[in-house]
């Protein structure tokens, strides 16, 4: 079983809506600026000038931590290696399939294809850390009302990119909900109970934001 | 993969004085953007920069009038973009181009500036055992002779018949955009059309940027009629798949007559392609049935097939036809 670090924060981080959409142009440099003082600074220059082992602060499912890894590390590899949560499955590795997808900020992303050392700040959740205290998210709920896996080992990944998809405003009917959710194969072909499941928990994910 | 150094410089201009070269000269600053091009082909051991250079949080990221053209920074994330309301109802095709592209989640990550650049999806690119002139200057091309259904068809060369992978492209070339450009000699800009180069028989050097040249926008000149513009993409399977053939049109229409009609090719070709003796032919003309297929066979008429993808040259006449009619079914209030 995965160990559930600090899973208390139940939703996840809110989309802005503001960041998804970028209204207006932004200049990223200012970004910097929150990290800036103290041990970030020192971590900020050593990176500036380029490290094979950078250290970065980052927290996954609430529970904040500091790690100095190898510059290749992926999300998905520190995820399922080191943290030993392994509810994040390993499927093709190069962002073609979706196993791997984990929320970070409150944004569906490939895992696989995510390094660990640009994620300085930034906040990950995976699927240990969305339900509650034994009590399922409405998303897993819906998977398992409406059939929405077979074998089960894209499930994980279905499951955040679905919280994604609802959170995005892209699970308005069903086309829309298959659209936006091919970034996700399932190898049982359990796309009719899936795009169901989206349907029936797309209201309740909507209200908790 | 092999190790690499890890570096966030603190301005654009810092990241342009320390980046590495990505591999041999010519082939472009090993940055990270959004990183779906880069660390998938450095996983396969395609890419072995010694260091990257990460950009993500540097480039300017959004999209806003500017000077009475619409500025982009190359920032601004794929996803973003997709929804933007200056895209969506003023050029469609330049958000159609994008939210059929990839997947949700790699759109939420790349960005504007990596999705120009993305490189080609040959297999024997991607292979490091196999001979391929893009990846190693040189070795030959195992392509022309091998498994090449997916390769292009215009622009090809004896070296090198891979097609440019990307969509946003072959959208975004409909305008007149303006690449704005920072470098070691400081800011420039690029037309865009003038900024990825045919392979010829140097395949390995695909733009005419520099090894630390970034890219941090662009400008790009919207007609006013740009709302009646489309991109039709025919893929393998519905969605989250390349492109085999897919055609961006914009058209300006007087009643049912065509005034001036743009078509951007992708899938079919070796770099973003624009159909110019096609556009000619079209101006002045009723649209129909038969002057869109002629439109499609003017523009592959120079169309080389490889064997397996000798299909891509009808199914690619027909991609431009069905763009046409879908461009032309528009209305206004972008209902058809
Ligand atoms: C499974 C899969 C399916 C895909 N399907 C599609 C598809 O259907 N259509 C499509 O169009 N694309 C598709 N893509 C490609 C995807 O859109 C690109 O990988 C993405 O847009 C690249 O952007 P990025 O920010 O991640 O670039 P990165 O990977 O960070 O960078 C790409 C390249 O550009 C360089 N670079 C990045 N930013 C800059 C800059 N500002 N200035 C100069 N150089 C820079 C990098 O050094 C690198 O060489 C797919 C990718 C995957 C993995
Ligand atoms: S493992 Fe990441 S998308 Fe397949
Ligand atoms: S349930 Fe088996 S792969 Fe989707």
């Amino acid at each position: 079983m995965a160990k559930t670090p600090g899973g208390t924060n139940r939703e996840g981080p809110r989309v802005s809506r503001r960041g998804l959409l970028q209204g207006s142009v932004a200049s990223g440099a200012a970004a910097l600026g929150n990290f800036a003082g103290g041990a970030a600074q020192a971590q900020a220059d050593a990176q500036a000038t380029g490290s094979t082992t950078p250290t970065v602060s980052f927290s996954i499912n609430g529970k904040t931590q500091t790690a100095t890894l190898d510059a290749r590390t992926t999300l998905l590899d520190y995820l399922r290696e080191d943290l030993d949560l392994t509810g994040t499955k390993v499927g093709c590795n190069h962002a073609q399939c979706g196993a791997c997808t984990v929320l970070i900020d409150g944004a569906r992303v490939n895992s696989c294809l995510t390094l660990m050392a640009t994620l300085e700040g930034s906040e990950v959740t995976t699927i240990e850390g969305i339900s509650d205290e034994g009590e399922l998210h409405p998303m897993q709920q819906a998977f398992i009302d409406n059939d929405g896996f077979q074998c089960g080992y894209c499930t994980p990944g279905q499951i955040m990119s679905a919280i994604g998809c609802v959170r995005e405003g892209h699970a308005g009917s069903a086309p829309e909900i298959r659209e936006y959710m091919s970034g996700n194969l399932c190898r049982c072909g359990a796309y009719k109970g899936i795009v169901a499941a989206v349907e029936q928990a797309r209201d309740q994910v909507e209200e908790a934001g | 993969m092999k190790s690499f150094a890890y570096q966030k410089p603190a301005s654009a201009q810092a990241a342009v004085g320390m980046v590495d070269p990505m591999s041999a000269a010519g082939q472009g600053g090993a940055f990270l953007a959004g990183g779906t091009t880069v660390l998938d082909l450095m996983k396969l051991h395609v890419l072995t920069p010694d260091s990257l250079t990460d950009v993500k949080t540097l480039l300017p990221a959004g999209i806003e009038e500017r000077d009475g053209a619409l500025y982009v920074g190359a920032g601004t994330t794929m996803a973003a973009a997709a929804e933007h309301p200056a895209f969506r109802d003023r050029a469609p095709a330049l958000s159609d181009a994008l939210w059929k592209a990839a997947s949700p989640q790699l759109r939420n990550v790349a960005t504007l500036g990596g999705n120009v650049l993305q490189r080609t999806r040959c297999p024997y690119f991607r292979d490091v055992a196999s001979a391929c002139n893009k990846r190693e200057p040189g070795s030959g091309c195992a392509a022309t002779e091998g498994v090449n259904r997916l390769l292009a068809v215009l622009g090809t060369s004896e070296d090198c018949i891979a097609t440019y992978a990307g969509d946003w492209a072959n959208a975004l070339i409909l305008f007149d955009t303006q690449v704005e450009v920072t470098g070691p000699e400081g800011d420039r800009t690029i037309a865009f059309e003038d900024l990825h180069t045919l392979p010829g028989d140097t395949p390995a050097v695909e733009t005419t940027l520099g090894d630390a040249d970034l890219i941090t926008g662009y400008l790009i000149d919207l007609p006013d009629w740009a709302w009646r513009s489309v991109y039709t993409k025919v893929r393998d399977r519905e969605s989250y798949a390349f492109a085999v053939a897919s055609a961006a049109v914009a058209l300006d229409m007087e009643e049912d007559t065509i005034r001036e009609a743009r078509i951007g090719l992708g899938g079919v070709a070796t770099v973003p392609w624009r159909a110019r003796a096609a556009e000619d032919y079209l101006a002045g003309k009723t649209l129909t049935e038969e002057t869109g297929l002629e439109a499609g066979r003017i523009a592959f008429a120079d169309a080389r097939g490889w064997g397996h993808n000798d299909f891509k040259i009808p199914l690619g006449q027909q991609t431009i036809l069905r763009g046409l009619m879908e461009a032309a079914a528009l209305t206004r209030e972008g209902t058809q």
